[in-house]
């Protein structure tokens, strides 16, 4: 078939592994402009999510930002920040890449401290915890699944689109793919795009098992029956998560 | 402006580069309406073939719990795949054509619209299924008059969403050189950062989302009229 053998070959080629700019080296510096704008996100929107959430305040402007994020391209907020004073490169992608993360870890955060149940709350005071105390200890594990149904979709778009920088000259494995149009080298183009696909799994897997292990309840013994839940054919507990 | 250029090498350093410039817009509406047309086709083109696919999967992944399963397994996978390696996964049996967007486009929404399919019929009320059961009503005539309505919103909810999301995602199509007004966007990028062309195509894509929501909800509203009388 038209490439595919190629790009096998490509892939199995040790020296694209390990040369400057090869595989090895891409994937560090994707890897590292995707864990640093989801942190940079998490640590911007979780607490604005906790405290309008647990508030109950602000149910407009999160629906109304979820949604208006689902309509902007994502590779015109990488090319927007790549032309901007910051200039082109890992910062301007790292800093549309976070801007990105941040609607559904604020959405699923806001819903799951919203939807904490007024009497537990109520009862937590009753026993005379302290707000912080009731925070961390009542609402957090009780949010906890759908805080990190936010950390998941948030990772896997920002890990996926980590992958259009190299259309407006940012770093990461999006090169490879790109380099192989500029190329017309069919194995090239392939290689990199099973590259991305396989890390995006890779990273939604990795996050469902993490949330499995950080869930407390019943959840957590169900490692190994992993598709249990899903089978259900609700929708996904999020508002907002679109492929990129 | 005699010392002009003292520290510029280039007169391009001192060219202006505004963020928006009614000219360009002027200068290029036939450009700029070729590419929007070329956005709304592929948008509508993937929706109507997702929606088409979508149905019929959706009915059949009902009827059992393996293929429920099955279906929203898969499209999880699918959705987890990004745009990029998608289209150049898919570039290698379409070549550089409009197709090798539409069909990436098409795989994204359908995977959208089953879910919210599947929501949409798994959530009619057992006793109103088995109510229309019992007056007669045969399996045809129970999907059209009783199901249909009934999932009407989880249906146009699903519209909505792979309306939205695939006006953003035709933008990555420039891959291939069909992305809609993502051409203005990349176009604008190589023309050395020639931001009044990117902004164009941004506010471009956002704009066409926006309105095809209203039109989708105005829709909506059109096919619900009981929800309207419940809410008065």
């Amino acid at each position: 078939m038209t490439g595919f053998g190629d790009a096998i070959a490509y892939l199995n080629d040790p020296l694209n592994w390990t040369r400057r700019s090869g595989i090895l080296e891409l994937l560090g510096e994707h890897l590292a402009i995707s864990v640093v704008a989801v942190l940079a996100a998490l640590v911007l929107a979780f607490p604005v999510g906790v405290a309008l959430g647990s508030a109950g305040r602000g149910s407009g402007a999160v629906v109304v930002l979820s949604n208006v994020s689902r309509a902007v391209p994502t590779l015109a907020l990488l090319t927007l920040f790549a032309v901007s004073p910051i200039g082109f490169g890992n910062r301007a992608t790292t800093i549309a890449l976070a801007v990105f993360a941040i609607p559904p870890i604020l959405t699923n955060t806001y819903v799951g401290f919203r939807g904490v149940d007024a009497d537990v709350r109520e009862a937590a005071r009753g026993m005379g915890m302290t707000r912080g105390q009731v925070v961390t200890r009542v609402e957090l594990p009780l949010a906890l699944p759908l805080v990190m149904t936010g950390l998941r979709t948030a990772a896997v778009q920002v890990v996926a689109t980590a992958g259009l920088a190299a259309l407006v000259g940012g770093g990461g494995l999006g090169r490879i793919v790109n380099l192989g149009f500029g190329q017309q080298d069919y194995g090239q183009i392939i290689a990199g795009a099973i590259l991305i696909a396989v890390l995006a799994l890779l990273t939604e897997l990795a996050l469902v098992l993490l949330s499995r292990v950080v869930t407390p309840g019943p959840g957590r013994a169900s490692l190994l029956r992993l598709r249990d839940r899903t089978v259900a054919g609700r929708p996904e507990p999020t508002a907002s998560g679109v492929p990129l | 402006m005699l010392s002009a250029g003292a520290g510029a090498v280039l007169a391009v350093d001192e060219a202006p580069n505004p963020w928006f410039d009614g000219s360009y817009v002027a200068d290029n509406w036939d450009t700029i309406m070729g590419y929007l047309g070329e956005h709304v086709r592929l948008t509508i083109g993937a929706v109507l073939i997702g929606t088409a696919i979508a149905l019929p999967l959706a009915l059949l992944a009902r009827r059992s719990r393996l293929l429920g399963g099955a279906v929203l397994g898969l499209s999880t996978i699918v959705y987890t795949i990004p745009s990029l390696a998608m289209f150049a996964l898919i570039f290698p049996f379409t070549g550089l054509s409009a197709t090798t967007v539409l069909v990436g486009l098409t795989a994204y929404s359908l995977v959208i619209l089953v879910r919210n399919f599947l929501v949409g019929l798994q959530g009619v009320p057992a006793d109103v299924q088995e109510a229309a059961r019992g007056m007669g009503y045969g399996a045809v005539r129970r999907f059209w008059q009783i199901e249909l309505p009934l999932a009407l919103p989880a249906f146009m909810a699903g519209l909505r969403i792979a309306t939205v999301s695939t006006v953003a995602l035709t933008t990555v199509g420039v891959l291939v050189g069909h992305g809609g007004l993502g051409q203005l966007i990349t176009g604008g990028f190589n023309a050395n950062f020639y931001r009044a062309e990117i902004v164009t195509g941004a506010v471009g894509c956002v704009l066409l989302a926006l309105v095809a929501d209203v039109l989708l909800a105005g829709v909506e509203r059109l096919l619900t009229p009981w929800a309207r009388a419940a809410r008065a």
